[in-house]
């Protein structure tokens, strides 16, 4: 088939299986979506068989590495890791909403960076709005933080967000240089989320607060999931010396974990495999051949025309703003597959700019990109009754200083270490 | 007298403490509270954007059950505080706007500033209150959520300058102020 109209049909596929993700009809399951588009390619001669082959077989280490993730996360949170951080909030807190906020910038950013912005947005978010229930003050900073720290602080570690595992599978880098590059971003990226929103809700931490007894309640974390995290980080830092694929560490530790819980009883093996997300697995890799195919009908090309090349500090800006900008025109993940291959070319320090735009370009909107936002507007699934003007608001205000603050200081790592 | 009390999570048992201290012993007191739809649906919808998973249980439901159970108990220790018999109400939307609404059949709505709470002034109504008091469609209790700040803290009006010092006196070193 011509390069044309193979284009456009790939580019169709792509279309449908990303609102076949948004708009989740019941007809049409977001992984027969992918899984089904993917298969039409290959039969209509878009993609070869063997080239299908060989972009699932880049893909399936880091889809395994994900399903060991998602297992590892669950599995801290049947050993009770989220309710006690919760418990642990409110009492550092100690009745005042700037340390509550203060606690809460530190345990999503760390829950963030090692459990993933999944585990901070399903698992922590409930947590975080309960204590400020529990505290009796406004949760809207706190809750509006988790949601905006999922996303900046999601740059750290190459576990942190799926978007990170694929660009890491591709940039070649080590799981320690991809951290020891990222610290310095990261860091920018959550002082300035600090700065704003801690000015933009001054009003609602600030509000006089008759003096009240303190939550005496102070549990302490669970000791077996927060050693399990441990060793499962010290394994990544050891991985590439030791010569052992990252993969292999988390699936250890999500076995420490889970096994345990699977003989005493406490976890069914239905639940471990729902944990996994089998369908999101199949997503990811259908969409991976898609955008495959489509990269490699001119796609890649196209995209290598706007996107500079080379690691100069202005190509690095350039390369985050446009990442950032294609990750809020059709979601970060599709972003990042057809980002990634392009910017690779040039070295890892590109792809890790391509990431920070990415990962914090989603701050925009709470639903991860302008495109889902309008488009479940249009589908009526938002409720008219929420103005998220205050939401995409802040976001104006955070994600362009983050997102130059992370990249020049990327651009200073890289010169650094 | 039909009496309506807004009170919000940070400051409720000073607006409590004012209307028990303000309104008369006749007055029928319904105490609201209002849940922001807004901060619920962005805590929920955060894993929409998490495109292609589907985890169930959506993680709307255990939001409203914490935010309701966390309303009940706020409104039940208002009442407790207030010493008297009230109705409670307990909404959920635009926090405003349901405000307004709910005041519709009263005869005095108390409420509390919810900004700077330092300076008298514009500022120290948010843009909650700021939009409830600018639309109540009866009497209004304004009450502050500590003591209220002195006159002091008003700027002085444009164009009042103080006396400037004689020129020649600005070269010398500045006295400490007493």
């Amino acid at each position: 088939m011509p390069d044309a109209p193979a284009l456009i049909l790939a580019l169709a596929c792509l279309g449908v299986a990303l609102a076949a993700a948004v708009a989740r009809p019941s007809w049409l399951p977001e992984p027969l979506a992918a899984a089904g588009g993917a298969a039409l390619l290959v039969a209509l001669g878009v993609e070869s068989a063997a080239d299908a082959g060989d972009a699932l077989a880049d893909l399936a280490p880091t889809v395994a590495f994900l399903a060991a993730l998602l297992v590892l996360a669950d599995g801290c949170r049947r050993a009770g890791l989220f309710e006690a951080i919760g418990a642990l909030l409110v009492g550092h807190a100690r009745q005042r909403p700037r340390r509550l906020l203060a606690f809460v910038f530190a345990v999503a950013a760390a829950v963030t960076a090692v459990l993933s912005l999944d585990a901070t947005v399903v698992l922590l978010t409930p947590i975080v709005f309960a204590s400020a229930a529990r505290m009796r003050t406004s949760p809207k900073p706190h809750v509006y933080a988790c949601s905006h720290l999922a996303n900046s602080a999601s740059l750290l570690l190459p576990v942190s967000n799926l978007t990170n595992l694929l660009a890491f599978h591709a940039s070649g880098l080590s799981f320690t240089r991809f951290a020891a590059l990222m610290v310095l971003p990261t860091a920018a990226a959550v002082a300035v989320e600090w700065l704003v929103l801690s000015r933009f809700f001054a009003g609602e931490l600030d509000r006089p607060r008759v003096a009240r007894p303190p939550d005496e309640e102070r549990r302490r974390l669970p000791r077996a999931p927060v050693a399990v995290l441990a060793v499962t980080l010290a394994g990544f830092g050891l991985s590439s010396p030791l010569g052992i694929a990252p993969v292999w560490v988390a699936a250890a530790g999500a076995a420490a974990l889970t096994l345990p819980a699977l003989v005493r009883g406490t976890a069914r093996p239905a639940a471990l495999v729902r944990a996994a997300e089998p369908g999101f697995l199949v997503f990811v890799l259908g969409l991976g051949v898609i955008v495959a195919a489509a990269s490699d009908r001119g796609l890649a090309s196209a995209v290598g025309a706007v996107v500079p090349a080379g690691d100069s500090l202005l190509a690095l800006l350039a390369i985050a703003f446009v990442a950032a900008a294609l990750a809020n025109l059709v979601n970060n993940l599709p972003a990042t597959l057809i980002l990634v291959p392009v910017v690779a070319a040039a070295g890892p320090v590109p792809v890790l700019a391509a990431l920070v735009g990415v990962n914090v370009g989603p701050n925009l909107t709470y639903v991860g990109s302008l495109a889902t936002l309008l488009w479940r507007r249009v589908l009526h699934h938002e409720d008219t009754e929420v103005d998220a003007g205050e939401f995409v608001r802040l976001g104006a205000l955070t994600v362009p200083a983050a997102l130059a603050a992370a990249t020049v200081l990327l651009w200073f790592a890289a010169r650094l270490v | 007298m039909r009496a309506l009390v807004w009170i919000v999570e940070d400051t409720w048992e000073m607006t409590v403490d004012e209307a028990a201290a303000y309104l008369p012993a006749d007055a029928a007191v319904t105490l609201l509270h209002v849940a922001p739809a807004d901060v619920e649906h962005v805590a929920g919808a955060a894993g929409r954007g998490l495109l292609g998973r589907r985890r169930p249980p959506e993680p709307e439901r255990p939001l409203r059950a914490i935010s309701d159970a966390a309303a009940e108990a706020l409104l039940a220790d208002a009442r407790a505080r207030l010493g008297r018999e009230a109705e409670l109400r307990a909404r959920r939307g635009r926090v405003e706007r349901e405000v307004v609404a709910a005041a519709r059949d009263a005869d005095l709505l108390v409420l509390a500033r919810d900004g700077d709470h330092a300076r008298l002034g514009p500022r120290s109504l948010g843009p909650a209150a700021r939009f409830v008091v600018d639309h109540a469609p009866c009497r209004v209790l304004l009450v502050w959520p500590d003591a209220p700040p002195g006159l002091d803290t008003i700027p002085p009006p444009p164009g009042d300058h103080p006396p400037r010092p004689p020129r020649a006196d600005r070269t010398h070193p500045r006295r400490p102020r007493p």
